[in-house]
This record gives structure tokens, sequence and C-alpha cells, in this order.
């Protein structure tokens, strides 16, 4: 018994075990509340399926030796001009939308991937600075971009003036809600029980799969090779720097994927500064699940976005009841956020 | 003073973890006296030294054993600092020069002249002002003992080599009251003729009445300068001679000297080998691997022989396997059992069936946060596609087959483990290296290439990882190149071997050759016939 509950904390690890205790805490303090417990947890499943092809992203750019993708920024403003570009077509079948959404999202992610993936090849040693600022540049870039697309569509553009896109776009005409509603299950009251968006799950298990069938293949456990001890690849006849861009091209695609999951669930596609800092949000998901910088496993972005969204989807209602009119959910997402981050590079070894 | 020794280190011993790596060795010189002391890699030569000067490595592993005196009495030197209180100085083999700073700055960094000033007498002597005029007087006298003609105000960072290396010892002769000087090998980054005035600068020291202690794996220039010399040889004190009274052939022999134990007697050789059977041929053969350049190397491997590339560290002989394998650049002819390689492609050489065992297992050969399993079968997965599964479109790893094979593996090479799924990174040094041939072996190469084999190894380990290389040879008529620094090691197994220098090579021996024509070889010293590059 001891031994079993020592091993189980070896694997988990203290920060681990200190967020789902955390997490605990604030379950058990929600029924003196008076909050449905079923609706929270609907509430936590919600956004951990939602945001997790986001945070399954950083899953091949860790393992490719490019770290932490601070620049997801750069595959989620491809899936937003994937987005919106499905909305100006005007697609009516909902599926077909999202489809059309996802499949121009990764096809602007890909070259620019690449371009990417090259730049970090020139800044080895420092990849995670240099694309925490690459994700700052391409959103301001693309403010640009959003306020001069000739885009006509009344969803997407200002009401008045006629040109340059809104902050805020609802979906509710092509792709909103399209995977959550598909198969979802009510389980009891309506206000108050648990919703079970089974087809965003679903979605979201199929990316993993993927993902993980492509870690097990040749050429991913040749980018897995490449990203932990490049001089080893190389002795075994790999070209390393094809393998990081091939890690950073993979990564950026699903982050426009993972956007585009994300928006339908929300219902709106949110452009200009909305993106900001969505990287940083992935970052410390996966981090929670256990992941460093150099090693990241599909269980991590699982069990790491779980905690790290459940416990926002948590903790905004308990601390709104117990101190309200105050924001300080949002203090406590931010500490936990950053200060993660803060724990996980302090873990690292050496800077590159 | 009492003494005719500058310095006497007496009884001298020194442990690293029950390894015992200097055993009572002695040491004297007097002043004005040229010492040269020499030994292969890893004879003591720098354990030596780094007894002398207190550095921390020795004190951290709990002391040494035996005695030191200066001018005759006993010193007691526990830290760098006080080595330079009694006098004695190093210049270094890698330059410990600040690169900004210009020459007069870095010969009086830590012993600046300064004035007081008002703040000064505030806060405390570390904000007095420097004296820069008295300083550039004092670096000029040192350069001008040296014969330096730089001005003493230009840079250190945009000097040529040579340079440095004067600077360096204009630093060390600036300290007063400076009594023994040591050199490290301080002719190894340079040229012929800034190496011929080196050594007339380190005469005109001694002719000042320092004595000196002069490190050199270069014979030639120890027989040129030095009065005496000490050789050591594992840690022991082999002979100390006077420079007059010996040959450079005696001193190689000396430095050399070991018992041999064939490793192949008692094993069946039914092989036949022949100068036209070449497996590998390397022609006007180029490799780019810092610190260990190959300059234009020609050998021809037969087919099923046991081939060995001895030399010194930084001679060379580590750059040929890693320019055949590509992960450096090189450029030449490479012929593999008559067919060109072209290493421009990377895993050229790898995909015609030459496995490598790379001499940096830690960092080129093993994942050392993935298991046993997944190291052995990664370079046949990658290279040759085995161990995978087709599923549909998509092929992915086959966990249960490269099981199999990894088991078997940890059977026959006897690697000590908990099994396949252990980290490699928790493997002994000996069983890390068994991974590493099992993971060459995996790819069933044609030629296998071994780099440092035993490097870090303990010794029951050792014997086996070599065995196992014969007994391939033996028995599958594998054709092997050992390349190690171990000279003993290639004697034992090795049909011939070659002694690389100078990025060359120096010599193909036989491994029944005296002792004294090896020395000669690993000093770069030639026998007529062979030019010297």
């Amino acid at each position: 018994m001891r031994e079993k509950l020592s091993e189980i904390y070896e694997n988990l690890g203290l920060p681990r075990i200190i967020i789902i205790g955390f997490f605990i805490v604030l379950l058990i303090a929600a029924v003196p509340l008076g909050l449905s417990v079923p609706n929270l947890l609907g509430d936590a499943i919600r956004r951990w399926a939602m945001y997790g092809v986001l945070v399954l992203a950083m899953v091949p750019a860790v393992e490719c030796g490019i770290n932490l993708n601070f620049g997801i920024s750069l595959g989620i403003v491809a899936g937003l001009l994937g987005s919106t570009t499905a909305i100006e077509m005007g697609i009516p079948n909902p599926w077909t939308s999202l489809f059309a959404a996802m499949a121009i999202g990764v096809l602007v992610a890909i070259p620019l991937g690449i371009g990417y993936g090259i730049l970090l090849n020139r800044v080895k040693g420092s990849e995670m600075t240099v694309s925490t600022y690459v994700g700052f540049s391409v959103v301001a870039f693309m403010n640009l971009v959003w306020l001069s697309l000739p885009f006509k569509s009344g969803t997407l553009i200002w009401p008045l003036g006629g040109r340059g896109m809104r902050n805020t776009i609802s979906l509710a005409s092509s792709f909103g809600g399209v995977l959550n509603n598909f198969l979802g299950v009510q389980i009891g009251d309506p206000t108050q029980g648990l919703y079970v968006p089974t087809g965003l799950i679903l979605f979201f298990m199929a990316a993993c799969v993927v993902v993980w069938l492509f870690l097990r293949s040749k050429t991913g456990l040749a980018m897995s090779a490449a990203g932990s001890n490049p001089m080893f690849a190389r002795a075994s006849g790999i070209n390393v720097d094809m393998m990081r861009i091939l890690g950073t091209t993979i990564s950026t695609a699903l982050g426009a994927i993972g956007i585009i999951t994300y928006s339908q669930s929300y219902g709106f596609l949110q452009l200009y500064n909305a993106p900001l800092m969505m990287g940083f949000h992935c970052v410390a998901a996966v981090l929670i699940g256990g992941a460093t910088v150099r090693s990241a496993k599909i269980s991590h972005a699982i069990i790491g976005t779980f905690l790290f969204q459940g416990i926002l989807a948590v903790a905004l209602p308990v601390a709104n009841k117990l101190l309200p009119g105050t924001n300080l959910a949002d203090v406590m997402r931010i500490i936990i956020s950053n200060g993660i981050i803060l724990y996980a590079l302090s873990k690292t070894k050496e800077g590159s | 003073m009492g003494s005719r020794y500058v310095l006497e280190m007496t009884d001298i011993s020194k442990e690293y973890y029950g390894n015992r790596v200097l055993k009572n060795v002695n040491l004297q010189v007097e002043p004005g006296e040229i010492h040269a002391l020499v030994g292969e890699n890893g004879a003591g030569k720098s354990t030596l030294m780094n007894i002398l000067f207190g550095m921390p490595v020795i004190h951290e592993t709990g002391g040494f054993e035996g005695e030191i005196k200066i001018d005759g009495q006993p010193a007691m030197i526990d830290n760098p600092y006080k080595a330079m209180d009694y006098g004695i100085g190093m210049v270094h083999q890698e330059f410990m020069l600040i690169p900004g700073f210009t020459v007069t700055e870095n010969i009086k960094v830590g012993r600046e002249i300064t004035n007081p000033t008002f703040l000064s007498k505030v806060f405390g002597k570390d904000l007095e002002t420097l004296d820069i005029e008295k300083m550039r007087r004092d670096a000029r006298v040192a350069l001008d003992t040296i014969g330096l003609n730089i001005e003493e105000y230009v840079q250190v960072a945009g000097l040529p080599i040579g340079y440095m290396q004067f600077v360096e010892i204009a630093r060390e002769i600036d300290k007063t009251g400076i009594k023994l000087l040591v050199f490290d090998e301080p002719t190894a980054v340079l040229t012929e003729s800034e190496a011929d005035r080196l050594l007339e600068i380190v005469q005109l020291i001694a002719s000042k009445g320092i004595g000196i202690v002069f490190i050199t794996h270069r014979l030639d220039e120890v027989m040129a300068i030095s009065d005496r010399l000490t050789i050591l040889r594992d840690g022991e004190v082999v002979a100390t001679l006077n420079a007059k009274d010996t040959t450079v052939e005696r001193v190689a022999e000396l430095m050399i000297g070991r018992k041999v134990e064939k490793l192949i007697e008692g094993m069946g050789d039914h092989r036949v080998l022949s100068d036209a059977d070449i497996a590998l041929s390397l022609r006007d053969f180029y490799v780019d691997m810092p610190g260990e350049r190959v300059k234009g190397v020609n050998l021809d491997i037969r087919n099923g022989e046991i081939f060995g590339i001895g030399g010194l560290a930084g001679q060379g002989k580590l750059g040929i396997p890693n320019g055949i394998m590509g992960i450096y650049d090189s450029e030449g002819t490479v012929e593999l059992f008559g067919k060109e390689l072209d290493l421009t492609k990377l895993g050229e050489a790898l995909r015609n069936g030459i496995a490598f065992v790379s001499e940096d297992r830690r960092g080129v050969g093993l994942l050392l946060d993935e298991s046993i399993e997944f190291n052995v079968v990664f370079s046949a997965m990658q290279i040759k596609g085995d161990f995978l599964i087709r599923l549909g479109p998509i092929t992915i790893y086959d966990q249960r087959k490269a099981r199999e094979h990894t088991l078997e593996m940890i059977k026959t090479l006897d690697i000590r483990c908990t099994g396949p799924k252990q980290l490699v990174g928790s493997l002994s040094g000996g069983n890390q290296q068994k991974v590493c041939l099992a993971r060459a072996l995996t790819l069933n190469p044609a030629l296998l290439i071994v780099s440092e084999p035993t490097r870090g190894i303990d010794i029951g380990a050792k014997r086996l990882v070599l065995e196992h290389l014969i007994k391939l040879n033996r028995e599958e008529g594998l054709t092997i190149v050992v390349v190690s620094s171990e000279l003993v090691e290639l004697r034992s197994m090795c049909d011939r071997i070659a002694i690389i220098s100078g990025g060359n090579v120096a010599a193909i021996l036989e491994p029944d050759a005296p002792d004294a024509e090896f020395g000669l070889a690993m000093a770069g010293l030639r026998k007529e016939g062979a030019s010297i590059a």
C-alpha cells in the first residue's frame, strides 16, 4: 500500500498533487456555497475538450526540440483566417463550414509553420524567447490584416463603415457548437445538470490518436530523437533541421485546428488581440500535465488541460460567491498559469 | 635557503575514487633548470600539476599523500592563490586571457597598481583608481624581457594565437618573486616558427634563474631544450634522465613500454587477409572536427581484419571515424568494398553498412532518457526500416519485435539491467557501452567502427567488450576498426595499427613492433622515407 502510494507520488510529482488537491478543495467548497457540482464539472469537461487540441499542439513542438511553442499564436491566426474565409464563403451546412475552415486554416498554417521552423533553426538555444516574440509580432501584424481584408459578409465586418472585421464574430450562422452538440448528452436538469459534449470530446480524442500514431511512426520517432539529442540523431543519419521544421509545422497546423474547435465551442471568433496570451495558457496547461521543456507526452496534454481548465471553471464561480464583485478568479488564473510556467522553466537544467 | 632545488615533490600519491593515478612520484627542479615532464595521455602529468597548484579538484577528492618543498621549506598548497604566493606560475594550454582587455590589463589583472582617491578613502580599497601609466611600464618590461614587440595597449582579442601565448608568459614573469614556471603543452596550438620562438623564450627565462617544468609530448622539443626529464607512465616515474645522456628512441620506449596481454591468443584464426581484398579505403581524407582535425589521410583496411587507429589526444584519430560517419564535414574519397561513398549525404555510411560506436557515449551514442530497447533498435529502424509494422496506410513502431530482439541482445552481450525498459541514463558506463554496441550490431553491419571502446568503463567490462569484438571478427568475419588512445588495448587485439599524429598517418605498425617505434610515431617523429606534414 505504502509502496503504491509512493509510486503514485513519484509518477505525479508534487506540483500535480497540489493542483489536484486544490481542484478537489474547490469542488468541496462549491457545495456549501450552493453551487451545482455537476454543472461545474460539466463546465470543466467542456473547457477541457475545447482547449485540448491547442494544448496538444505543444507536444510535437517540444518533441522536435524547439521547446515550448509560445508562438502558437501563429497557428491560431491561421485558424482564424481559415474560419473567416469559410464564413465569407457563406457555406450553409455547419459541418461543411467547419471542415472548410479547418482545411483553409491548415493550408495557411503549413507555409507559416515551415517559415517559422526555418527561423527557429537559426536561433538554436533561444527558441522560447524568439517564439514568444514571434507570437506577439504576428498578432500585431494580423491586427492590420483584419482591418484591411476585403471580406464582405455581414457577420464579419463592422455594421457601420463597411470595412474591417469585428472584434467578436458570431458563429451562430456557420459552425458554432456543431461539435459540442453532436451526440451531446444531458444528464439531469438542463440548468443544474451535467452536459457532455460528446462530439467535441470525440474530436479531441481523435486528434490525440492521430498525433500518437504519428509519434510512433518512423518519422515521428526520428523527430523525437532529433529533439532529445541532435548529435545522436545526426549519427543515425537523421536531418535534425528538417525534423525541427516538421515538428514546428505540425504544431502550427494543430494550433489552427485547435482555435477552430475552441471557437466553435465558444460560439464566437475572437480576432485582434485575443490570441495574444493564448500561447501562455497552452504552455501552462501542458506543463501542469507533467511536461518539461525537453519532453512532452500526449497524456501530459490531456491531464494538464483538464487540471488547468478545470480549476478555472470551478474557481471562477466559487471565488465570485466568496468575494462578490471582485475579479479574484481572473487573478488566480494569472497566478496559476504564470506561476506554473515559471516553476517549469526553473526546473530546466541548461539554457538550451 | 639550504636547498639546491627550487621545487621538491616527494612520494606524491593520489587516488580518485579508489583509482590510483599517482604512485610515489618524485620530482626535483633546480633553479634555472628546464625540466621536462613527459608521458602519454593519462600518465598523470596533469594530476601532478594540479597537486602542485592546490587545485580544488584535488582537495575535493580527498587530497594527496606526500610532501612538497619550495626552496627546501615544506609548503602547504591547498589553493591556487597559495601557489601564487609561493612563486609558482603556470602558462596554460588553453589561454586564460580576457579577450576584451588590453595586453596591459591582461598582464596586470588581479594585481593592478592603484592610487587612492576620495571615494576609496570612504568606501575602501576596491574603489581606488588604476595607475595605468605604471601598469603599462611594468607590462612593457615584461614584454621586453621575452622580446615581444607588440604595443601594450592593444586588445588581446585581435592578436594572433601565438602572441596570446606570449602575453600569457609575460603575465607570469611579471609576477614578483616568481621562482618556478610550469608550461602545459605550450606549443600545441602554435605554428612551427612560433613554437621555435617560444622555446627560445623558455630558455631565456630559465637563464634568469627561474625553474621551469615543461610538459609536452613533442619529444624533439624536449630533447632540444630540456636539461633533465622525468618520464611518467601509469602514474609512476619510470625514469629521470639527463637529456644529453639519452636519445629520443630511449625516451619514446620508456614512455610506452608496457606489457601487452594478447587477447587474441587461443582463438582460432582462419581468416585470409589480402591486400587485394580491401574493405574500406580512404584517399586524401580531410575532416573538419574541432580539436581532432584530419589532414589528408590515406588508409586501406583489409576485409576481415581488426585495424587499430591510435595516437595521442588532439592528433586527429577521432576525426577519422566521425568524418566517415558524417558527424563532421569531410573531404576526400571513401570507398567501401570498392563503392565510393558520397559523404555529403547524411547517413550515407550507415546505409552502406558501416556501423559506428561513438567515443562520446553520453553525447552522441545514446538517448539517455529513453529505454534500452529504443536505443538498441533505433538506428536499424531509421536506416533499414526494421521493427516497423504496417497498419493500413501507416507504419508504426513494432514494440513486440523490438522487445524480443533487445532481450536477445541483453543476453548475448550480458547487459546488466532490470529489463529492456530501463532507461540507459541509469546504467553503468560498461553497460551503456554494451547498449551502443548492441545498436551497432542490430544494423548487421559489413564494417564496424568502434571508437574508444573502453573509455570510462571498469576492467571487467573492458575485457568483455574487447573479447566480444574479437569473437565477432573471428567467428563472423566482421571487419572491425578500433580507434583508441589506449595503445595497450590496440596492441592486444589488432592485426595492424595506424598511429595518427598531426592529422596524418605517422606509421602503420604491427602490434609486435618495438615500443620505441610506437613512441616515435606518437610523438610525430617518423622514420626516414615518410614526410612530416
